[in-house]
């Protein structure tokens, strides 16, 4: 059995070592995969602070990779079209800077999620869970039914987005800067997850009357931990649209949210890794087993039956034999 | 007589026919132990969840620290020092007993929004929480798993954790419950110590453990206290006796 912190340094070696080989070997597809799953487990590890570290089942996170898709498929559409957002109040023109899609992709579904958060934390348990799921289709048949950015057909974008001194149209480059991210959202969280905050969130879902007695507002903790999550999701969003160079309502189907908690259920619930593991799972299984036969996602339901029947700790879980979660 | 820390007055709370509370008030005195006797569904517990704040009352005023708290929720009653623990443990189960003391630590310093810094290696916290292990003696349990922990250490760590909100009262349901001879020893020198920092409200079935301990008892039958008095008082009641003492008799 591994320490936890020498299997996610494997982890992240690997994620790493893949697209380096493939580089080497002329693979280039491989190289788009490897960037795909890490940008899916970046919005793996934005629900896993809500869902594995809070408690808190959102199936509504679609919503949040929606906004930073749509976030980035807006300001680099008008950027495109050298047509301004809006002009009153003021000029708010589009871009093609990546940082800037993505700060902006970070503020939007934050916010979206301090707003449904407030709204949805009053309820729990299943009633939490549908409440988010209608949030997240809100968003869905509001973008369908929204001629100016696409409507069903969604939004091209011709050439990637730019990042200082980078070519982000060479494939190893762009998952550079996917892969830096993912890295750099992992290293808050974990240091997050060792905090006091952390530490008041953990507490709070494993028995909240506990952490009200203490003096804990478990409300304020979980809706902060929330936005947080939501954010990082977003962010996630505006890459995998910078990815496909395409934005499209299915970013905020609930399937999508299915999507992003099965990264977490395979990979691991509240392991800081499992949604990297779990992504990558993800989509191997749907490239090999896809080629195989059309109903992958039926094999897809049998490991994941599997996983929650008997292995709870999911990939992560079960080569660390240890049940994790430390705050030293 | 000084002024009460803690005072109930006419609480009414009902479960639909059932008079939970009827018409309760009662008083903590600095350096009290009041001690809340009755048979099982008398609604003790919920009177102390009442006082806690997690429950509010159909009618009646809570006062706390000579602030009307009737409003105020758990967490706000919590940090001006209202100290609680659980009949059954009320514990983080997956932390360490470290851990679940310093959740206290984390909820008494107002620190809960501290993103970044790790909070186990926090001096001033950490200091504060070996110091709560020690009174209940599990220093030397702080790096287990709570799950791990017998039936009667989860009930020291209950107060331990207490102990680290700088309590102004306790409240403390059954503490004794499940302990065993010298375990309730222990605990009874250990809450005639802490009345003299905070006074204690204590419910408790063990009849050695209050008499040992009370300065005043009161006596809960169907929601109404039919007796508060000393020891003596109590012990001498006609009332409690058939109503309560008597019961324990047959038993
Ligand atoms: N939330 C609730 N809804 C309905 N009835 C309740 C609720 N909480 C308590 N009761 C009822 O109120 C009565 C008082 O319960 P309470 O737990 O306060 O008794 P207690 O004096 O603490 O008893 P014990 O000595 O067994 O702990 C019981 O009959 C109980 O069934
Ligand atoms: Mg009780």
């Amino acid at each position: 059995m591994l320490p936890e912190r020498l299997l996610n340094a494997v982890i992240l070696l690997t994620l790493l070592a893949v697209p380096l080989a493939a580089l080497a070997l002329d693979e280039p597809f491989i190289i788009t995969l490897a960037t795909k799953v890490t940008i899916l487990a970046l919005a793996g590890v934005g629900l896993n602070l809500a869902l594995g570290q809070g408690g808190l089942v959102s199936f509504g996170h679609a919503a949040y990779f929606g906004l930073g898709g749509y976030a980035m498929g807006i300001l680099a559409s008008h950027a495109q079209s050298f047509t301004p957002l809006m002009e009153v109040p003021f000029l708010i023109e589009g871009t093609k800077s990546m940082p800037v899609i993505w700060i902006t992709a970070i503020i939007v579904s934050s916010l979206a999620a301090l707003l449904i958060g407030a709204l949805s934390l009053r309820t729990s348990g299943v009633y939490f869970i549908m409440v988010t799921l209608a949030f997240g289709q809100m968003f869905y048949y509001f973008a369908i039914s929204w001629p100016a950015y696409g409507g069903e057909d969604g939004l091209s974008i011709y050439v990637r987005n730019g990042f200082p001194g980078l070519n982000t149209l060479v494939p190893i480059q762009f998952f550079g800067i996917c892969f830096v991210l993912l890295c750099v959202v992992l290293f808050f969280v974990s240091r997050l997850n060792r905090s006091a905050f952390g530490l008041a969130l953990d507490g709070a879902h494993q028995h909240s009357e506990r952490a009200l007695t203490v003096g804990i507002n478990i409300n304020r903790v979980r809706l902060v931990a929330f936005v947080i999550s939501g954010g990082i999701t977003g962010l996630a969003g505006a890459l995998f649209a910078d990815l496909n160079r395409f934005v499209s309502p299915t970013m905020f189907s609930w399937h999508t949210s299915g999507e992003i908690m099965i990264f977490i259920i395979l990979g691991g619930v509240a392991r800081i890794c499992g949604p990297i593991a779990g992504a990558a799972a993800y989509i191997i299984l749907e490239h090999y087993l896809g080629d195989v036969s059309e109903y992958w996602q039926v094999y897809l339901g049998f490991i994941l039956l599997f996983v929650v029947l008997f292995a709870k700790g999911g990939i992560v879980g079960a080569l660390t034999g240890s049940r994790g979660k430390a705050h030293g | 007589m000084a002024e009460a820390i803690l005072s109930v007055s006419d609480i009414h709370k009902s479960f639909g026919a059932l008079k939970a509370s009827d018409g309760i008030s009662l008083d903590l005195f600095p350096g009290e132990i009041h001690a809340l006797i009755g048979p099982n569904g008398a609604g003790k517990s919920t009177l102390i969840k009442q006082i806690a704040g997690g429950l509010k009352p159909d009618s009646g005023r809570v006062h706390f620290c000579g602030q009307d708290v009737t409003t105020l929720n758990v967490p706000e009653r919590a940090r001006m020092g209202l100290a609680r623990t659980f009949q059954i443990s009320a514990l983080a189960m997956s932390f360490t007993v470290l851990e679940n003391v310093m959740l206290g630590c984390v909820g008494e310093a107002r620190g809960v929004f501290s993103f970044f810094r790790p909070v186990m290696t926090h001096p001033g916290l950490l200091k504060r929480a070996h110091a709560a292990l020690d009174r209940v003696a599990l220093r030397d349990f702080a790096d287990v798993t709570t799950s791990e922990l017998s039936h009667g250490q989860r009930r020291q760590l209950e107060v331990a954790v207490a102990l680290t909100l700088n309590p102004t009262a306790f409240l403390m349901d059954e503490p004794m419950a499940g302990l065993g001879a010298e375990g309730s020893k222990a605990l009874t020198d250990l809450l005639a110590e802490l009345k003299q920092e905070a006074p204690i409200l204590l419910v408790e079935h063990d009849m050695d453990a209050v008499f040992a301990l009370a300065d005043r008892i009161s006596v809960l039958v169907y929601g109404k206290i039919i007796a508060t008095g000393s020891v003596d008082d109590i012990r001498s009641n006609a009332d409690v006796r058939s109503a309560y003492l008597g019961e324990e008799d047959e038993a």
